[in-house]
Order: C-alpha cells, then structure tokens, then sequence
C-alpha cells in the first residue's frame, strides 16, 4: 500500500474542519470515544452543533480560546492507500505553519468558498503550495449546497483560480465542486451535480500518481552515521548509514565523496535484512565502499558525472518564522542542511516578496515573522546542494538562532552564487 | 523489465524512524531510549536495531519501573535486552517514595502513574542524558498530535506547546543548553494498526498479554482493571474470571483489559481494524481524568 502525505489550509469559515471531519468520519477513522468527547465539550461550550474542529484542536488553549494554534497530524486508511493529514490553521502564524506542513506534503488541499470565490487567502495557498513545491494541488470549491449545485458557480471558480495560477508553478492542478457538511463529491460523486464528470475527492486522493514525484536520477547519498562494531564477529565493518534522497545506488556504482574529490566503489548497500541489488530514495541504508577513504557525517557521496553544487555562497528564498527576531543583512546564523551543520550570514535580502500580490519589494531591509524573501547567504563551509525544484531534500536548510536555539526560517535554494 | 521504485507504506514508515535514531545518534552525546515493555516500545527496539546493524544499540534503555508491572513484561524486557546486548538503566518509582522524592497516593485509585514523573526527571539528571527516545504516536492523543519528533524540553522537564521549534523536512533542530533536553518520537506517525501489522511482518515477540488470556478482573469507570495486590477494590466491585487481552501495555494500577478471544496476531489486527473506541480511551484510567489529561502531564514533564 502507498502513502500519501497532503496537507490541507484554510480558515474557520471555509469549511475546513467539516471537510475533514468528513473523510475522517466517512473512512471510519473517529471512534466512538473522540465522538462522545467532542459532543460532551460542544454542549459545555453551548454550540448548537458537535464541533468537528474539536477533534483536532487538542490543546488546551485552543480550547479555550477556540482557534487552532498548531498544526496537526490526523490520520486515515482506505484500502487502498494510507493516508497523513498535515493540518494548518489559516488565521494566526499562516504561513510559517503552513510551510511547516507543506514541507514533506506531496500533495496540498485547498477550499475555496464557492459564494465567495478567490479571496486573498486562496491566493496565499496557492503561493505557498507552489513555493514548497507540492507537486499536486487540489482546490475544492466547497459549498456548493449554497449555490444551488450551479456549475457556472463552480466555473467560475476554476477560470479565476486558473488565470492566477498561471503566474505560478504548480505542476498538477485539480478541481472539484463539494459540499462538505452534506458529503457531495467527498467519498461518493454526488447525484446533486451530474455536469461534474471528475472523481470525488477521496477517489482523487486515493488515485492521484505520485511515485513518480521522487527524483530517482540525481544519486545523491548525504553520509548520517558511521558504523563501526567494533566486534570480533564484525571487526572491519566500516558501513555509511543515510537516507537516500536522490536516485539509485548499487554495488559496483562507481561514486565520489565530497568534499574530499576521492572516488571509489560501493561494494555492498546493507540493510538489517542483509545486502540489496539497489536501493533508493528515501530508503535509509548502509553503504560500504571497496576503498578505505576518509568519510564522515556530513559528507555526501554521489556519482563522479552527476554532482550536486558545491559551495559557500547561495541564492534561496527564505521564510522567517521567528517572532523574536528578525533578519537583516549580516545576521548570523547555524544552518542545518542534509546531515550537514554549519554556520551562515545573509549577506544580502534581495527583495521581499508580497505573498498576495506577488509584488517584489527591493527596498525592504528585513524579514519579519512570517515574510518570505529572497537572500544571499554565505556559509563557512560548503555545502552539498540542489536548486529546491529539482530536489526537495538538497535544496532545502533550516537557520537556528544561536543564542536561542530556536528555528527561525526555512529556506529553499534557488542557486549557487553570491 | 522496468523497476518501479516504491516503498510499501510501512517501509516508509520504517525509513523515517531509522533515519531519526541516526540522527540522535549521531548529534547527541548522551541519547536513552524509554522502554516500557509495551508493543509500541517493542517495535522501537526493533527500529533501534536495524539502525545500526550490525553494531549494537549505541545507547542505553531506560525503564521507569512503577514497581506495579506486569510479571509476562518484565521477563520479557530482560530476554529482549539480553538477545539485543543492550544495556538496561532501571529507574524505579519505588526509590523515589523511599527517598522521600514523591510521596504515594493512597486509596482505592491511587496510581503511581504521575509519580513516574519525577522519577523519569531524577534519572534524567542523575545520568545526564540530553536526549529520550520515546514511542509515542500522534494518533493516540489530541495533545500528542501536535507535538514535534523532537519535543523540546527546559530544564524542569517541561513540555510548552505554545512554543514549539518549527519542524520542516527531516531536518531536526537538536540544539539544547546544558539541562535541557530533547524527547524524541520516532514513531510519531505510526497508526495503531501500523504497529501491528509491522509486528505481523517482522515476526516480532511481544508480551503474552497482548493476546486474549483467562484473567481474574473487575470492573472499574467501564474498564476491566486486572485484581492484583496493587490495586484495592471499592465496595461492589466484585472479581471475575473472563477472557481478556491488553491494547496497551503500562502500571498494573491504571491499565485496562478489553474483552476479547484474539489470540493470534492476524485475530488482533482484525480486531483493532473493526473497533470502533481508541485504545487509550478504552484501556487508560490516567487518560480519562480530564480532556486535557495527557497534555497536563506532558507540560509536568511526562513520557
């Protein structure tokens, strides 16, 4: 069975919590306890109707003050996939935990009200899906009850949405016309709306392809832990454990560890269940090399005619997502990228990006807490790295704040070069 | 013949939490992994193990021993550890009440479950370690759904989940002063039914108890409490013979049993694939005190 992680964003009002309510209920994933929980706080509360967004709103203060604070992971089952719900909240600290939820997301869900059509939100969905580079996006043009199951209502949706996507990168778009609170288009296609000729939403979800997503080309092996047994049974057992996060590696493959240049062979890729023909992403292995070089955590082993870049200086967009703090030109920074740390310091903000309008302001000199720009950062070591769109594992870092050991962005590598 | 490169959901599952030990492994200096002797703990053993295979654990197991265990558990931690060559670190409730650092609730629902707490913190210290593995799972808890693979903890053991770090990708932000320390799920998003059928396909070993057994009980807040020397029975709480198996493995005082004949592993999976009650809600007395339970502990400090 495949996996399928999606997250989903939205506000209080769009229906979000209804909609997956919905799949949860429908899929038989709330159980009697949850349901009886969530009925019991409905009625203190004095809500006229069991809140569905009470099931994933856990925490106390999101109780209290009735917002959902955090994003949160719900899961479900069909028979034929497995499914991970990345959850955001669409009204307090948007964008820094819609990025968060993006980020291991191969597909986003977004609802779009159907009375109301694209609001500026939808607009900030579509931005971040694609930023992120979430290769498939899902629009439900929700409420549909509201319109009287009207297809040019719907059309209507499709064409605006569309005329703005255009300006943005999304690889695989779909649309479909629901009703989450009376279940049109979710589990079942609905007879309100027969002109619709695509699938319900969980049949999409269960259908949509996505093994080819993975970049199965650029081999690329960042070296995680060294493992020595140091045992009589295992004596000269010198093993690189890691995660794949590009193409296929296989005994014989002739590869090159960086940073030192020196090439070699793999001779065997371990696993607990024994050596394996190949292996791929994101499979987390054990490779050992006929050659006894120096190879250690952080180092990234690869193909010698298919290296990623290497340097200190890169181009990358950047999401701030510290209240704290904020960046400006020459603040220092660690940067954890693939298995490797080092420090940074932007030297440069290029631009901040509206995330509504897409409008580029050359003239601001900071980032702030959720605000996304584009940033030169120069690193004391080199790093090992991919433009973000060919490789979401090479391309992307997180900066810690030194002092507080806070995370405080996400970034996406767009280059090399200062 | 083409090659399709896919991984099952389960040996995606199995990638992520491997991925994880290593990463611990190799950024701290003084790692644990939290054994309770239960199925979830059990499958992080076995992850443990084939992170880094063929070494050993490159990290000890700690049990906070409540002093109320299941006998079938406790014979069955020593056989595992002994098998895998890992070190054990008991840490036991009991010292803690003989040393005077927690004081023993009494009555008919006394429970040493809070108490483990500071147990857990004084071993934490006392060992210095800067990072715990645990089995938690996200779908087993509201509180525990929003709660990162690395749950950073202050110098009071404290969990704030208004301030958690962001967490994108697989890349973990480890960074800590001297003090503080790291809680870390791997298993985070591991459903129930995951564990078992994970359990199925490894042929892994789990306690006996998780099977349907003949076992005296008694009926408590709608759970079958096992009758046992910790626990004193109220007025009309009256001791029967039934057939029972544990979903979920903690303190002989506040574990319930379900009714049940699963006996075998495929009858288990059937059994949690048509149930209709979450198995902390249907089996965890320390759960139920409020809605907020789990996440007033966690904030204390809690596993």
């Amino acid at each position: 069975m495949e996996l399928l992680r999606f997250a989903t964003a939205g506000s209080v009002d769009d229906g979000k919590s209804t909609l997956i309510g919905r799949l949860l209920y429908d899929t038989k994933q709330i159980f009697q306890d949850q349901l009886e929980a969530i009925e019991r706080t409905s009625e203190q509360m004095g809500n006229e109707y069991t809140n569905l967004a009470l099931l994933t709103d856990g925490l106390r203060a999101e109780r209290e003050q009735g917002i959902t604070i955090d994003v949160a992971h719900r899961y479900f089952a069909t028979p034929k996939r497995k499914f991970i719900i990345a959850d955001t909240p669409g009204h307090i600290q948007y964008t820094r935990n819609m990025v968060t939820g993006a980020s291991t997301a191969d597909l986003a869900l977004v609802l779009v009200d159907a009375r109301n059509g694209i609001v500026e939100q939808s607009r900030r969905h579509a931005f971040l899906a694609s930023l992120l580079r979430i290769p498939h996006l899902v629009v439900c043009v929700n409420k549909m009850d509201l319109v009287d199951y009207d297809e040019a209502a719907f059309e209507a949706v499709k064409a605006e949405f569309r005329e703005f996507a255009m300006k943005l990168d999304i690889a695989d778009l779909t649309f479909i016309p629901v009703s989450a609170l009376h279940g049109d288009n979710i589990v079942e296609r609905s007879p309100n709306m027969s002109w619709y000729e695509g699938s319900s939403l969980l049949h999409h979800l269960e259908e949509v392809h996505i093994a080819s997503d993975r970049n199965h080309v650029d081999a690329r092996f960042p070296v995680q832990y060294v493992i020595r047994p140091q045992s009589d049974a295992h004596h000269d057992y010198r093993g690189y454990a890691g995660t794949i996060v590009g193409g296929v590696f296989k005994p014989g493959d002739e590869v090159m560890v960086l940073p030192s240049g020196f090439t070699s062979t793999v001779a065997s890729v371990d696993t607990f269940e024994g050596p394996v023909d190949e292996a791929f992403s994101p499979m987390a292995v054990t490779i050992r090399l006929d050659d006894d070089i120096d190879v250690s955590r952080g180092d990234m082993i690869c193909r010698p005619g298919n290296q990623p870049n290497a340097g200190q200086d890169l181009q990358a967009m950047v999401c701030w997502m510290s209240e704290a703090s904020r960046l400006a030109p020459r603040t220092k920074l660690a940067i954890k990228h693939t298995t490797r740390t080092a420090r940074a310091m932007a030297t440069d903000l290029q631009y901040r990006l509206d995330i509504n309008s897409l409008h580029r302001d050359e003239s601001a000199e900071v980032l702030a807490l959720n605000e996304i720009g584009r940033v030169t950062l120069r690193c004391t070591q080199p790093l090992f790295f991919d433009e973000y769109r060919r490789n979401r594992a090479t391309g992307s870092f997180v900066l810690v704040d030194e002092t507080t050991n806070a995370t405080v962005a996400a970034g996406m590598i767009i280059g090399a070069g200062s | 013949m083409t090659t399709t490169y896919e991984l099952t959901d389960l040996d995606q599952l199995e990638a992520e939490s491997i991925h994880i030990f290593r990463e611990v492994a190799a950024e701290f200096e003084r790692p644990c992994l939290l054994f309770s002797g239960g199925k979830d703990s059990i499958v992080m053993l076995r992850l443990a193990e084939k992170a880094f295979s063929p070494a050993r654990l490159p990290f000890p197991v700690m049990h906070v021993d409540t002093g109320h265990n299941f006998p079938e558990v406790l014979d069955f931690r020593d056989r595992r550890l002994a098998e895998l060559g890992a070190r054990l670190v008991v840490a036991s409730v009991q010292q803690s009440i003989d040393e005077g650092r927690v004081t023993e609730e009494t009555g008919p629902r006394a429970s040493r479950n809070r108490l483990q707490t500071t147990t857990l913190l004084d071993a934490i210290g006392e060992h210095r370690f800067d990072a715990l593995f645990g089995g938690a799972r996200r779908d087993e808890e509201k509180a525990r759904a929003k709660e990162r693979v690395y749950s950073f903890r202050d110098e009071f053991g404290q969990w704030d989940p208004k301030n958690q770090r962001p967490e994108l990708w697989n890349l973990y932000n480890g960074c800590i002063r001297q003090g503080e320390h790291i809680r870390v799920f791997p298993i985070s998003n591991w459903t129930e039914l995951d564990i078992w059928e994970y359990i199925r396909r490894e042929g892994i070993e789990i306690p006996s108890i998780y099977f349907a057994h003949q076992r005296p009980v008694f009926e408590r807040d709608g759970m079958w409490l096992a009758d046992s020397e910790y626990v004193t029975r109220m007025e009309g709480e009256e001791v029967v013979n039934r057939t029972v198996r544990y979903r979920t493995v903690g303190d002989m005082s506040c574990t319930g049993a379900v009714d049940s004949n699963a006996a075998t592993i495929e009858q288990v999976i059937e059994e949690v694939g048509a149930t209709r009650i979450t198995e902390r809600g249907a089996t965890r007395a320390d759960d139920r005190v409020s809605e907020a339970a789990m996440e007033d502990r966690k904030r204390e400090g809690y596993f």
